[in-house]
């Protein structure tokens, strides 16, 4: 075997070896690791599904048009008349206003209400789906259809699509800087468990000076426990997101259906997973590197 | 003894201290630890390749010191100092490691580690060295007969008596087969028997060709073996 390669397998050894004979202690740690890890991995597994979510109910946006409730029926069909005349329009459905009742009457406990009402309280609406998805030429044909005689509103209906968006942008900026104040704390549990370790170590690292150890000889064993800390937390962390995603799968799936929406939480996909070790590595180096760089000085 | 010998002045440094003769040759050297006063006084001398010298001096007289230099555990305030025909002196930091693997070293205090076995502190110099397992199985266990402690690998030195640790400390220091043994007071502290023991081995490495120098409050146990001497005094060679 190549010397280098050697010097790392022992490097590794000893760190495992060290390992052993505090496992308690490792334990702890890596517990530590993985819970904090665990909080913004959740909340990007989480973000990542809504995305996923928002993707499938519609990217496209859609403009309802909804006619005055007293319009009579030669207006509806100008309108219509109009609607296909116009560019800016790809596809349109026309709903009427009985069609949109009975619709209503099927969702639970509004039947009763809807059987008190006098009249039919909702108007008849087209819905409209453009060709263009611009915002600018999206503005001008709501205000172009707006201007039609009868038309009492119209709505764009991309617009929660939009808010969603937003806040899950919004989201995903709290994650990163929750993520960012989290790792400074993980780089800080390293830091300590590797100062621990140093100090315990104190007499070999000593007798190892004095035989002719070179400081990378000494300082490799520390590299090598804190990335496999980093790489235990990582993996508690993982596996409390496989936790999260299963307690929550059921009680967030109802919550969707109640929107008449079909949510299946899925886990992290696996550039996450990668993403979440590698941070959990690197948070490891770092908080080793700075133990060592300040209780490793060459005496 | 064989003090006539030793080249102590610079004039018999010439006759005497080729280089090829030398192992150690200390030329006008001083030493002081920091921030404290010279314990080591202008120094000259040569230990010839192969020989067993014995180092004397009472309490506090420098001669750990003079180990220490020689292992660049310590470094000179001025003079040089020439291993095996290299002035560690002038060596860069990141070249002292080799030094001190090239070398046996005893340490006053043993520095044996208790948080493993016997084996383990024989295993960790060729581990330093990166020796391939398979030799550093085979010599730890002939360093380790060659001390008598051959089937006590899994004790753990606590376990052992002075006069065993101390064994066990040279063991350590051989197991890379070096050529020059430095051995700081080894026989401090053991009875008759033991102290006996230690002085064989080491006029037995010495007769395998390996230079030791040797540091002791007293010479009495060296009486029967064939060796140079020095004696310092308050960091001067008298
Ligand atoms: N690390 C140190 N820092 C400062 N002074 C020291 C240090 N080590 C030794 N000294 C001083 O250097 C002088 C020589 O000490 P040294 O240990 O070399 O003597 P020694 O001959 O080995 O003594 P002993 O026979 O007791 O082991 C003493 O005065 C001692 O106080
Ligand atoms: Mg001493």
């Amino acid at each position: 075997m190549n010397p280098w390669l050697r010097h790392h397998r022992d490097a590794l050894f000893t760190a495992l070896a060290r390992l052993k004979t505090s496992p308690l202690n490792a334990f702890l740690a890596s517990l530590a690791l993985g819970i904090v890890l665990a909080l913004p991995a959740t909340g990007e597994m989480l973000v990542l599904n809504f995305i996923r979510l928002a993707g499938l109910v519609s990217t496209k946006p859609q403009i309802s048009l909804f006619m005055a409730q007293d319009a009579p029926a030669a207006a509806v069909a100008d309108v219509d008349k109009r609607l296909h005349a116009l560019r800016g329009v790809k596809e349109l459905r026309f709903v009427p206003k009985a069609d949109a009742l009975a619709r209503l009457k099927k969702s639970e406990g509004m039947a009763a209400v809807i059987e008190s009402l006098p009249q039919n309280p909702l108007p008849d609406a087209f819905i409209i789906l453009p060709a263009s998805d611009q915002p600018e030429s999206l503005e001008a044909l709501k205000a172009d259809l707006a201007r039609m005689p009868k038309v009492a509103q119209v709505q764009l209906d991309s617009a929660w699509v939009k808010r969603l968006d937003a806040m899950l942008r919004l989201g995903r900026t709290a994650l990163a800087i929750l993520a960012g104040l989290l790792g400074v704390a993980l780089v800080a549990v390293t830091f300590n468990t590797i100062r621990l370790q140093i100090l315990t170590q104190r007499d070999e690292i000593e007798v190892s000076r004095l035989l002719g150890a070179s400081d990378g000889f000494i300082r490799r064993p520390f590299y090598y426990s804190g990335l496999i800390q980093g790489l235990l937390g990582g993996a508690v962390a993982w596996l409390l997101v496989l936790g999260a995603t299963e307690a929550l799968r059921e009680p967030l799936g109802a919550m969707a259906a109640a929107y008449s929406l079909s949510l299946t939480l899925s886990h992290l996909p696996a550039e996450e997973t990668v993403l979440l070790f590698a941070v959990a590595l690197l948070l490891g180096y770092v908080g080793t590197w700075l133990s060592v760089r300040r209780f490793l000085r060459e005496a | 003894m064989r003090s006539d010998l030793l080249c102590f002045s610079s004039a018999s440094l010439r006759l005497c201290g080729s280089k090829k003769l030398s192992m150690i040759r200390f030329e006008r050297v001083s030493m002081a630890y920091p921030g404290g006063k010279e314990v080591l006084h202008d120094l000259h001398f040569v230990v010839p390749k192969g020989s067993l010298t014995v180092l004397t001096g009472p309490s506090g007289a420098g001669k750990s010191t003079l180990l220490k230099l020689i292992a660049a555990l310590e470094r000179p305030i001025g003079g040089s100092i020439e291993v095996n025909g290299q002035d560690i002196t002038i060596l860069p930091r990141g070249a002292l490691p080799f030094l001190r693997r090239s070398l046996g070293l005893i340490f006053q205090e043993k520095k044996l580690l208790y948080d493993r076995s016997v084996y383990a502190n024989v295993l960790l110099p060729l581990s330093i060295s990166g020796e391939p397992p398979s030799d550093a199985v085979k010599r730890v266990r002939a360093a380790l007969d060659k001390v008598g402690l051959l089937g006590r690998e899994k004790e753990n030195p606590h376990t052992l008596s002075g006069g065993e640790q101390q064994r066990l400390a040279i063991a350590r220091a051989i197991v890379n087969r070096p050529g020059i043994l430095l051995a700081d007071e080894p026989t401090a502290g053991l009875d008759a028997a033991y102290t006996g023991e230690i002085v064989a081995l080491l006029a037995s490495f010495q007769r395998a060709g390996v230079t030791v120098l040797v540091t002791t409050h007293d010479e009495a146990p060296f009486a029967d073996v064939e060796t140079r001497r020095l004696a310092l005094d308050k960091g001067r060679l008298v």
